[in-house]
């Protein structure tokens, strides 16, 4: 028997902590990182159904040729850049309000304002459909008042808005929320020095406020921008994409080009991983502009 | 930190106790004498399935089925996503698929399916159009179930207000059809049909009822030089743009706009009966006649075909002996069972059913006229045409360009010149 060599107090919790990391890594190696090198070897094949053969690099090159795969990115731009802004503005907005010191009944306006989060995708994307239908509760409202209907699903760019507006609607909430605790982690005091230094409400946002809260901002920017590219459940549910393809989000055609059109796997998959580079170069300039040590 | 322990204990409890239920569940499923099925519609595919297997277990003591309902389109995303995980233990025995689907799941994933050929199934007494649909290289892959033969279907109380009667509107012309549309519009102030935006579901019909569609002989898209195509779609665009056809936001409101009187008439494969008849109130007010023929189009018929589907028996089934033999004897081969259904608007493509007296009854619902026998007529009329297994991605591209055509005025040419290329671009790999 050899001699054995004992282990050093630090080597051993060293080890001790690898031992309980090394579970997180597996699975996510497992469950993560396996399925998006599958997807990368699989965007390299083309073939419909299960007939696949490998191609190279020709899907990446087909992206370039598709209109359709252009025009979904368009849309989908076009939700990111107008509807991101508009909803974490108003996230702040509410989560000020909301830590209002001298704000009664706080829970129940949180409550209130973070319930949205908690409905299912699709059946919001379903009572958006209903709402905004030819003879929905919008319509039946808009001739109350005197105006004519409008017809919100035949026209793209109205169809567009009603997307914006039930993504508003269901995110803000959940925004919030991180705005909320970011605020709470502000120490009053830093208020008041401020209140008694003379600074105004508006000095106070942009002086304070903001700069404290930036790491959230960061964060919910972030994730919004992520969430946008990916959006499916409203494409599909809301507007089915239609008037013709004009409202179909990236993931909405990738979901058709796998299971409604004949199915094209290979290319499906090269169109996600696409999908993957600009989030993570939209995450990276992000992070740039954000982050200022 | 005592009720923190006796909460844990209880979680874990429930999770181990429905993973256990879980797993029974999984085990009674394995009965030997009960079969599973994933179709649609309870008013129609399930009431037949279930109606079939009540027949099939008066000999056979103990059979059931155990039906799940699943739509259509969900049945062929779950068929994808099991074959491309490679796992077809989740399929059931057997599932009902759409004659415009067959070709491309046969073609794109055929081990999904039993081959059907020699199992003694006689395919000879289905019509052969119909059995074509399932049918690759000389395999079967189904067992034909319904027919869905075009029907006009016409609230006769309210053509009335307009002067007309169900002739006015049998075997007449489109062009004749969109001006007595306008006087119905007049009169009543209800459009003659309603259809779902973007689903090109009329357009398809109209090509069908001149052995037109989106394909060549050799199998190629033709959309942007196809004459007839271009007339269907210019006769679509004239009727919304007369307000004679209006279209709605999804297929719940297609079938209310029936039910609640919204609309003059409407025309579809022979199943929409059932959901015509969903409202009860509306007896004697229906009438059934054929659809408009297309005006100096060679080879144009008032008949045409839409939907209609045949069931299918899964490679992963343990049972398939069971499964071919309770097809056999029901599907293919009980008249009771045909005559049961066609109340539903189930149309047999079976032959030996179409002789039976049950076809020949009078229908109150449709102011006593013997609308099945009407309608088995109208289903040896139709002319067959070309689909394949790119049907679906032709079709989604002409519903594309019809919405931009109805919706933003697009022009007509270069609308289908793009659906073309949209075709082409999924065909092409």
């Amino acid at each position: 028997m050899g001699r054995k060599k004992k282990m050093t107090m630090e080597r051993r919790h060293n080890l001790t902590g690898w031992l309980f990391l090394s579970i997180g890594v597996l699975l996510i190696c497992w469950t993560s990182f396996y399925p998006m090198i599958q997807a990368f070897i699989l965007s390299m094949k083309n073939g419909l159904g299960v007939n696949l053969k490998f191609a190279g690099f020709s899907n990446y090159l087909r992206i370039l040729k598709d209109p359709t795969f252009k025009g979904t990115l368009f849309n989908t731009f076009f939700y990111l850049i107008i509807q991101v802004p508009i909803m974490l503005t108003l996230a702040l907005v509410l989560a000020s309000i909301l830590n209002n010191k001298d704000l009664k009944w706080k829970g129940l306006w949180r409550t209130c304002i973070f319930l949205p989060c908690a409905t299912s995708l699709v059946s919001y994307s379903m009572i958006f459909r209903s709402l905004f239908a030819n003879d929905g509760f919008i319509n039946t409202l808009l001739r109350g008042i005197g105006l004519s209907p409008v017809m919100w699903f035949a026209n793209a760019w109205t169809a567009r808005f009603v997307i914006i507006i039930a993504l508003i609607w269901r995110w803000t909430g959940y925004n919030m929320v991180f705005y909320l605790s970011g605020l709470q982690n502000i120490d009053y005091s830093v208020y008041e020095a401020a209140r008694i230094d003379g600074a105004t409400p508006r000095q106070t946002l942009f002086k304070i406020t903001i700069p404290l809260l930036k790491p959230t901002i960061l964060l919910t920017t972030i994730t919004s921008t992520n969430g946008t590219l990916q959006l499916f459940d409203e494409s599909l549910n809301l507007t089915n994409g239609g008037p013709g393809k004009s409202t179909m989000t990236m993931s909405h055609y990738i979901y058709n080009t796998s299971f409604v059109q004949s199915p094209n796997f290979g290319y499906a998959a090269a169109m996600s991983i696409v999908i993957l580079v600009m989030v993570a170069i939209l995450a990276v300039i992000q992070m740039k502009v954000g982050d200022e040590r | 930190m005592k009720l923190k322990k006796v909460l844990a204990c209880l979680l874990a409890g429930t999770m181990v106790l429905s993973m256990a239920s879980v797993m029974t569940a999984g085990a009674a499923s394995d009965e030997d004498n009960k079969l599973t099925v994933w179709t649609w519609d309870p008013n129609f595919n399930i009431y037949a399935i279930n109606k079939a297997a009540e027949i099939y277990a008066k000999d056979h003591d103990g059979f059931t089925v155990e039906v799940t309902e699943i739509q259509s389109d969900d049945i062929e995303s779950k068929i994808t996503s099991a074959v491309q995980a490679g796992d077809l233990s989740t399929l059931p025995d057997i599932f009902l698929m759409q004659d415009n689907s067959f070709q491309k799941y046969v073609t794109f994933y055929p081990d999904v399916f039993t081959p059907l050929s020699d199992s003694g199934i006689d395919f000879s007494q289905f019509s052969a159009a119909k059995v074509a649909y399932s049918t690759l290289d000389g395999t079967n892959y189904g067992v034909p179930f319904d027919n869905g033969a075009v029907i006009n279907c016409i609230r006769t109380d309210l053509i009335e207000q307009a002067g007309y009667t169900v002739d006015d509107f049998t075997d007449i012309t489109w062009s004749d059809y969109m001006e007595k549309a306008k006087v119905v519009l007049e009169k009543t102030g209800l459009p003659m049909l309603t259809a779902q935006a973007g689903s090109p579901d009329i357009i398809m019909e109209m090509l069908q009822s001149c052995g037109a569609s989106l394909f060549n002989e050799d199998g190629t898209g033709n959309i942007a030089e196809n004459d007839v195509l271009k007339k269907c779609v210019e006769i679509y665009a004239q009727m919304v743009a007369d307000g004679t056809l209006v279209e709605v936001t999804d297929w719940d409101q297609y079938i209310a706009s029936l039910n609640n009187s919204s609309v003059a008439s409407t025309f579809n494969g022979c199943w929409i009966m059932a959901s015509i008849q969903a409202a009860e109130d509306q007896s004697g007010k229906w009438a059934i006649t054929n659809m408009p023929k297309l005006d100096d189009v060679e080879n144009a018929t008032n008949y045409s075909n839409n939907g209609g589907s045949s069931w299918a028996i899964s490679s992963n089934t343990s049972h398939k002996d069971l499964a071919v033999d309770f097809l056999n004897a029901t599907f293919a081969g009980s008249t009771e069972l045909y005559d049961d259904v066609i109340s539903k608007g189930a149309l047999a493509t079976w032959a030996p059913a179409g002789e039976s007296d049950a076809y020949n009854v009078p229908v109150d619902f449709y102011g006593g006229d013997t609308v099945y026998a009407k309608i088995v007529d109208f289903a040896t009329k139709t002319p067959s045409n070309t689909t394949g297994a790119f049907y679906y991605d032709a079709r989604d591209a002409v519903g594309v360009a019809l919405s931009n055509i109805t919706q933003t005025g697009a022009d007509v040419d270069s609308e289908l010149q793009t659906a073309q290329e949209t075709l082409d671009f999924n065909m092409g790999m």
